[in-house]
């Protein structure tokens, strides 16, 4: 019992932060439908732009605030002028200049600041509380708990922007009817860009939170979450932000208890297998059905 | 050519207050202006320099057969496609280069073919993209299209894509009259639509324009429909325009008919 209820917690964390991840792949994929493959190299930039606004004496939050910051400029600025180009293009072109970005990003990278590993401090202790005598719940610490609040409050901040302004309805407008939003006078272009601006800054943050999780970086540590971010996004249709963080926390719980009851190095095998499943059952993901796919 | 079927042009003389226009006769303004108008697609030459007039508070119907141009001159009017040749003037302003997302804020709205309802989004909230540009709107506007339509009143929460044809079709000229234009581009509304759905769709915009002072620019390939409605018609075919005349005019010619309308 006592396991179960550890593992349960750790997936709710894990899944989190994969259900961040895949907010910023749905956010790309509902206004522009791409895949952002580079996702994982963006975020990794933007933490180690944080990184190094913490080196230079700086507290987390601001490193926090500049990562969010840079996150919002790469991601309109790579919309601009790389993405904008083979928009409405073959989809094969997108999905390999995505994955160009991801190569060229993580090299840029690597190059300022070195293949090695390097240690991070999460903002909060990672040292689970004791519950009760002798029981300490690994993943229930002052960090865990700010990792699931930072998502949960994004995803609410998300569905507000898209179900209660205007400037949310005309994003919604120009990824799902991008004519009709032109010829009612809504500037598609730049809800375009806006929206990958904000999909990175998403990103930006999960970057960070996973970062605080692992308490480590490198160029690559945002890879694998890439699969478990994309997974995630295609459970909850990949067009629902709450579809993405109910896809992430179901991911995340039922990685983990693959973790804790079988085995660790069947992680990547299950989400496979889990990603198949869905798309053979539900190939819309869970999100799909007759009520429509809702902000 | 394209004689521009009774116009003068002289641009006094309609009352300002939008009233009365009707079908009658009398002094009307050519709002929207189409000169020499040629687009192509490729090799393909959809527009062959087609002129024509929509004047203001009457119905322009565009008529002609299958792949005549029709879609390509409205879109061509909006901006969609960009003309090799020829002006598109409205109310006086050259429009030509002007960019699709201008068009609304000028007063033109285009009901693109084939009833481009938003499907993932609800009802309502289609409604409310049409006016978007104008900034908060309120609410009285809205009921007042639900009141044109209560078929899609009752549905207003629903996503739009559980509509039925007809509502969708309901759903987007009502879109279009929240953004309050002059003129109303309409690409085919009939299509697929029951006659009694289409009567009754005819049947208001008619209504609009005489109580409103809105113009159309009416695109069907139902002319026996088109022409019971409107004021003017054009008969396009293979890109050009071969006859421009009143409405009533065109209805009687029985060679025409044969010829161009199908009926
Ligand atoms: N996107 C396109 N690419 C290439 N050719 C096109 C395209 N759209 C239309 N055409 C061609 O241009 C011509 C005019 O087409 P258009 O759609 O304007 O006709 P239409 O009068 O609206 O016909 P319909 O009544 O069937 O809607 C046709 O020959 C058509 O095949
Ligand atoms: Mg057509």
């Amino acid at each position: 019992m006592e396991e179960f209820l550890s593992l349960t917690l750790g997936g709710v964390v894990n899944g989190s932060v994969y259900a961040a991840f895949a907010l910023a792949l749905v956010l790309i994929w509902r206004s522009t439908r791409i895949v952002n493959f580079a996702q994982g190299s963006m975020a990794a930039a933007t933490t180690f732009i944080a990184v190094a606004v913490i080196d230079s004496g700086q507290s987390y939050w601001v490193g926090l605030i500049v990562a969010l910051l840079a996150g919002l400029v790469m991601g309109a600025l790579i919309e601009r002028v790389i993405i904008r180009p083979v928009e409405g293009g073959p989809e094969l072109n997108a999905v390999i200049v995505t994955l160009g970005l991801f190569i060229a990003i993580q090299g840029a990278v690597a190059l300022f600041a070195g293949v090695n590993q390097r240690a991070f401090v999460p903002p909060f202790s990672n040292i689970g509380y004791e519950v009760r005598e002798g029981f300490t719940l690994l993943s229930l610490s002052p960090n865990t708990i700010w990792t699931v609040a930072a998502v949960v409050v994004t995803m609410l901040l998300l569905i507000a922007l898209f179900r209660f302004t205007r400037l949310g309805l005309a994003m919604r407008a120009s990824a799902f009817g991008q004519e009709v939003a032109r010829l009612l006078g809504v500037r598609v272009g730049r809800m375009l860009t806006l929206g990958w601006a904000l999909a990175a800054a998403v990103g930006a943050l999960a970057g960070l939170l996973i970062a605080g999780d692992v308490s480590f970086i490198s160029p690559t540590f945002m890879d694998q979450l890439i699969v478990f971010g994309f997974v995630a996004a295609v459970l909850g249709g990949l067009d629902s932000p709450i579809g993405a963080v109910v896809g992430g926390l179901l991911l995340g719980l039922a990685l983990n208890y693959v973790r804790g009851y079988l085995d660790d190095s069947l992680l990547g095998m299950a989400s496979l297998v889990i990603l198949v499943i869905v798309l053979l059952v539900r190939p819309g993901g869970l999100f799909s059905t007759t009520p429509a796919r809702r902000a | 050519m394209a004689e521009p079927h009774g116009s003068t042009a002289s641009g006094h003389g309609l009352p300002a207050a939008s009233g009365p226009a009707g079908s009658g006769t009398g002094t009307a303004t050519a709002l929207l202006d189409v000169q020499g108008l040629s687009a192509s697609y490729g090799p393909v030459r959809a527009l062959d320099g087609v002129s024509l007039r929509a004047e203001s508070g009457r119905i322009t119907a565009v008529l002609g057969a299958n792949g005549a141009g029709k879609t390509t001159l409205l879109r061509t009017i909006s901006g969609l496609v960009r003309p090799t040749a020829g002006h598109v003037v409205l109310d006086g302003e050259d429009i030509t280069r002007a960019p699709v997302e201008a068009m609304v804020h000028k007063g033109m709205a285009h009901v693109p073919e084939g009833r481009g309802v938003i499907a993932e989004l609800t009802v309502d909230e289609n409604l409310r993209v049409g006016s978007l540009f104008r900034g908060k709107v309120g609410r009285e506007e809205f009921d007042r299209v639900y009141d044109l339509f209560p078929r899609i009143a009752e549905r207003r929460d629903n996503p739009a894509h559980t509509l039925s044809g007809g509502e969708r079709q309901m759903l987007v000229v009502g879109r279009a009259l929240l953004a309050r234009p002059r003129i109303l581009l309409l690409d085919e509304p009939s299509l697929g639509l029951a006659p009694r759905i289409v009567a009754q769709i005819f049947g208001l915009v008619r209504q609009l324009v005489d109580s409103e002072g809105l113009s159309v620019l009416l695109v069907e390939q139902n002319a026996r429909s088109a022409l019971s409605v409107a004021d003017t018609g054009v008969v396009l075919n293979l890109g050009r325009v071969v006859v421009t005349d009143d409405a009533r005019t065109l209805a009687a010619d029985e060679d025409l008919r044969h010829a161009y309308l199908g009926f």
